[in-house]
């Protein structure tokens, strides 16, 4: 089929023609139902395409027919793929989810801008991860940043903590896209390319240069504020929490896994293993900020009151847990981390939704105000509960696999220090378990307030797509062919094929 | 299903999700005939692994047979269904359904074929055992299970660990006998006896299955430990901690028994009592010893189950709990007793009962191996037994003072499923031979020789004899014996909340302190004045892009050296 080789093209294209055109469009529900449709449309070719690389190897596409690295190259190898089937199955769910609660949420004249924004969003996460060239890395990252500021603003229906929270992430957001503009910048001075494989072919001949170790801490520095990883997370709760719940939803399983994707890309292909992890003290700096972030943040999201919060401080400790299997530079520990891209993308946009469904019905994320909502909304409370587990990483759930390899990778070191790394994950697991707890507790145990309305289970509009996720996250945790096979293809292929 | 087997914990898993959608008589039918169809089940598993599927880049053996596999499953199938029979209609729904994926879990811990296996049921059983304690309902229930999660999640993590060592460190997920000769394994056996309620977190057990409702303990008292009985009979046969660690066991839970004043706490304490007589048999480790606790778990099973069912109806009927309150039943509730004194004595080992044919065995093992001061505390033990459980149990809730209660026997479900297992703790006595042909190893030992019963009737004689001289000793009074779940219930969670509050008071005063300069993020976010928060807001992203300088320099320092 000749539609085919232009998948890649495609993947980016379809939803970034698509934006403007839904500016366009008026009346009731209809801006949603043309966003819904690209979205399952780009969720397909991400699948078409994952299903190739993993056939044929890696999609090298050029733009226009331009050689690289003359011209602008698309590629897709196993990481890309694996990350364009995340982001857009988290935003195609996410949007078939959205239409109730986003009417609810969001000024009716401002709907078709808001499903706009998110098109293109969508597209520039998914150029992030399909495009081979540096500088449209950070084009696509300001397209999508820029978009995801604007929806973060649009929540709460007008409460103004919203626009705070987008303000703040605004500022931050353009700190980080600079400086790994800035590290691009200084890159491209010395290797005179913009192509990632072309950069990486030539930068061990540069490597020792000041400039170079100068790009790779911007570089460092500018990803991991886009990757909230502690102590850069500030604006990712707040973020998080004042967000439209069908948006916060979508970025909880979509922007911290592109910058994750990021680092990976940046630290690994472009800079090498050797490099990285060998010259420069990457993965030490890695491992002591994921462990913090971990602990700190699976700590704190035991005291919050509001399960929006809770839920982003658990998302911070979850970057952790990523993060810290990166850190071991081994084809384990790049596993869990790769896998956990996937499994907590389900996980959380899940629950997000399931908060989502409690709001829609009693308009608040108060964990007081969810008392005695287990017997009223018994399927969305049980979703949370097995959302719940999956962040614990019971077994049986897509939680557990990541915790599984994380645990691997840790023993398989060696050393005292991956038995201590080991264990602090099995401890913030357990910490894991106390605030899933204090929402389970309050649903289940504490008698709804006398006197307040009986409340409705949530409509089928709105369960059926987070059903569809936390079904998804237990059928990941007992078939793992495809979500540790490919991570596992990827792993090896960063770790071995280039440096 | 998974090859031409269908795994009996399946039917039994099931019944979780058939259970809350059914009501009336379906449920009813369903929640027997479950039950009955694993235990069909149970017997049509061929020797051997069945078929492998990949997971986590390791093969899988979902279901594999053996013969010690078939003895623990038949017997937890049909616990499953005389338990669901005992609170048929009782019982909550919820309890029953989370009983019954506890049931299956530990089913399916019995035909595990690989250790991945082994965990995933194991981690089940646990999330459905803390459930059967929170069906109970009571905010005493409620704290006990979080604090039986705790250890368990906690267990659970310490194998974890082992599992994943010996994994990396042999390439091998065999469920299969191992020696105790890498860390890897000694983080295994640890996460397997803190399951059987061995020390130092013995605690668990009595403070948690108390808590249980009169239907949920009865199945509590079945699975979690005879689950670790079994997983140790497999993997850890003749490691000689098991010896020290049972005997421990066998003495902690008569002396706290014979303090306590609950009646389902002193059944608990004996569970653990029992239950270190088999780690005992599997630390002396030889063939008669590994038969005798095997066996032991089988008719351990029945009785204590019998034993609760028994409490639980006093409990049920009368709604008290302790030997204080309770006495002279025998009266007005002349089944509950006689079925009650039943499991007492097989309990204590009485001829022409269950727990005579069982225990004797594992005390003759360690006499075979000449073992002299192993088999004398196991003697001493047995006596032990008779006194707190076989004795005092029975003694002060149906005879005793006459507590003025005149309660009726329980419905007829409760007490058809105790007249069941009454039955069964006399038949395997006077029968052992079924019982016998079921064991892992032939077997050629004769319970009823002269010389074992002379011995057995002296003890009991004795024994019975010191109880009621040393009866006003024995009279229990209104006291809290301390435990050391004292630990984990006093100035661990103090110090757990400690931490929390640190912590809280950390970032309150890190807040506090730059309240002027700049406020923690949320704060700002909250407070309601728009000038106020605008100049916040400038000040806390200040500090946040402080931060991010801060870290370039620092990394930039660190990418030089």
């Amino acid at each position: 089929m000749t539609l085919a080789i232009h998948y890649p093209a495609l993947q980016v294209v379809l939803p970034l023609l698509a934006a403007p055109l839904c500016s366009l469009m008026r009346g009731r529900d209809f801006a949603w139902a043309f966003a819904t449709l690209v979205s399952w449309l780009a969720f397909g070719i991400a699948v078409a395409l994952l299903f190739a690389v993993r056939a044929d190897g890696a999609i090298s596409y050029h733009l226009g027919g331009w050689e690289p690295p003359w011209g602008i190259e698309y590629r897709v190898d196993a990481l890309g793929s694996y990350l364009l089937a995340i982001v857009t199955l988290i935003s195609a769910v996410s949007l078939s989810f959205a239409r109730l609660s986003v009417a609810r949420e969001v000024r009716q004249d401002q709907h078709a801008l808001f499903y706009t924004m998110w098109l293109l969003c969508l597209a520039g996460m998914l150029g992030i991860a399909i495009t081979g060239d540096a500088f449209n890395i950070f084009v696509f990252l300001e397209v999508s940043s820029l978009s995801t500021y604007a929806l973060v603003a649009m929540g709460g229906g007008g409460d103004r903590r919203a626009l705070t929270a987008a303000y703040q992430y605004l500022v931050l957001g353009t700190i980080g896209a600079t400086f790994i503009l800035i590290g691009i910048g200084l890159i491209y001075m010395m290797t005179g390319t913009l192509n990632i494989l072309d950069m990486s072919e030539r930068l061990p001949a540069v490597a020792d240069t000041r400039t170079i170790r100068v790009a790779a801490g911007f570089l460092t520095i500018g990803i991991a504020l886009k990757l909230a990883l502690f102590p850069l997370h500030v604006w990712l709760p707040n973020a998080y929490t004042y967000a439209p719940n069908a948006v916060s939803a979508f970025i909880a399983g979509t922007s911290t896994k592109v910058s994750l994707y990021l680092l990976l890309r940046f630290s690994l292909t472009v800079f090498g293993p050797t490099f990285s992890f060998g010259k420069l003290p990457l993965n030490e700096i890695l491992a002591v900020l994921a462990v913090a972030a971990f602990l700190i943040f699976s700590a704190l999201a035991i005291l919050q009151e509001n399960v929006k919060r809770l839920l982003a401080y658990s998302s911070i400790a979850q970057v952790g847990y990523m993060v810290l299997g990166i850190s071991f530079a081994s084809v384990t520990g790049l596993t869990a981390g790769i896998v956990h891209l996937f499994n907590h993308a389900l996980i959380k946009t899940g629950l997000f939704l399931c908060v989502a469904c409690v709001a829609y019905r009693i308009g608040s994320v108060r964990i007081t105000a969810m008392a005695g909502l287990g017997r009223q909304m018994p399927f969305t409370m049980f979703a949370f509960v097995l959302g719940g587990f999956g962040l614990i990483g019971v077994p049986l759930t897509a939680g557990f696999v990541t915790k599984w390899y994380l645990i691997m990778a840790a023993l398989e070191a060696g050393t005292s220090l991956g038995l201590v790394a080991a264990g602090l994950v099995l401890v913030s697991s357990l910490l894991a378990v106390i605030y899933v707890w204090k929402v389970v507790e309050s649903a289940y145990f504490r008698p709804a307030p006398a006197g307040s309305p009986p409340v409705r289970e949530a409509p089928l509009a709105l369960l059926v797509p987070t059903w569809a996720l936390i079904l998804a996250s237990i059928y990941f945790g007992i078939d793992t062919r495809i979500s540790v096979g490919v991570a596992r293809d990827a792993a090896v292929a960063l770790l071995g094929g280039i440096s | 299903m998974i090859g031409n087997v269908i795994p009996p914990a399946l039917p039994l898993l099931a019944a979780v999700l058939i259970l809350p959608i059914t009501s009336g008589p379906i449920r009813k039918l369903f929640t027997l005939l479950l039950p009955l169809l694993a235990l069909f089940l149970v017997w049509q598993v061929p020797d051997g692994p069945g078929l492998t599927f990949p997971f986590i880049g390791l093969d899988i053996v979902p279901v594999m047979g053996s013969n010690v596999a078939r003895l623990f499953a038949t017997v937890f199938t049909l616990m499953a269904l005389v338990g669901g029979l005992f609170a048929l209609n009782q019982a909550r729904v919820v309890e029953l359904a989370a009983a019954f994926g506890y049931a299956g879990s530990a089913v399916g811990v019995c035909f595990a074929g690989d250790l991945v296996t082994v965990f995933v049921f194991w981690e089940l059983m646990a999330i459905g055992s803390t459930l059967v304690i929170w069906s109970a309902g009571t905010p005493e229930a409620w704290r006990a299970s979080m604090r039986y999660a705790t250890v368990h999640l906690f267990g659970g993590v310490v194998l974890m660990i082992g599992i994943v060592g010996e994994i990396l460190g042999t390439g091998s997920n065999a469920f299969t006998q191992l020696t105790l000769d890498s860390p890897a394994r000694w983080f295994m056996i640890a996460g397997f006896l803190i399951n059987a309620g061995a020390p130092p977190l013995q605690a668990w057990l009595p403070d948690a299955y108390p808590e249980g409702s009169p239907f949920g303990t009865v199945f509590l008292s079945a699975y979690t430990t005879k689950t670790a009985v079994f997983v140790l009979l497999v993997t850890f046969p003749g490691a000689q901690i098991l010896i020290y660690v049972g005997l421990f066991m066998v003495f902690y839970g008569i002396i706290y028994a014979l303090l306590e004043n609950d009646m389902r706490r002193i059944l608990a304490y004996s569970i653990v009592n029992q239950v270190g007589f088999m780690v005992t048999g599997i630390g002396i480790g030889t063939e008669m010893a590994l038969n005798g606790a095997a066996a032991h778990a089988f008719t351990h099973i029945i009785y204590k189950a019998l034993l609760l069912m028994s409490a639980g109806s006093v409990l049920y009927m009368t709604g008290k709990r302790k030997c204080t309150d309770l006495g002279g039943l025998f009266q007005s509730m002349p089944v509950t007793a006689i079925c009650g004194i039943i499991g007492a004595l097989a309990i204590s080992s009485f001829p022409f009962t269950s727990g005579f044919i069982s225990k004797s065995m594992i005390a003759q093992s360690a006499a075979d191996q000449h073992l002299a001061i192993v088999w004398m505390m196991l003697a001493a033990a047995s006596a032990g037994v008779f006194l707190h459980a076989g004795i005092k149990f029975p003694w002060f809730v149906f005879f005793q003072k006459d507590s003025g209660l005149r309660p009726p026997d329980p419905p007829w479900n409760m007490r058809l499923a105790m007249y069941i297992f009454a039955f069964l703790c006399i038949g395997l006595g006077v029968w052992p031979d079924g019982l016998y042909a079921l064991l892992p190893y032939p077997t050629g030992y004769e319970p009823y020789t002269g010389s074992h019963l002379v011995f057995q009737f002296q003890l009991l004689l004795f024994s019975g004899l010191a109880f009621f001289v040393g009866l006003p000793l024995m009279k229990r009074t209104l006291t809290i014996s301390l435990d050391v779940d004292w630990f984990f219930r006093v100035p661990i969670r103090r110090a757990g909340l400690a931490i929390l509050d640190g912590a809280s008071a950390l970032r309150a005063g890190l807040a506090d302190a730059a309240r002027d300069r700049a406020t923690d993020s949320w704060h700002f976010l909250q407070a309601s004045s728009g000038r106020r928060r605008l100049r916040m807001l400038g000040q806390s992203t200040g500090v946040a892009v402080l931060i991010v300088a801060f870290l370039l320099g620092l990394y930039v320092v660190l990418y030089y050296v």
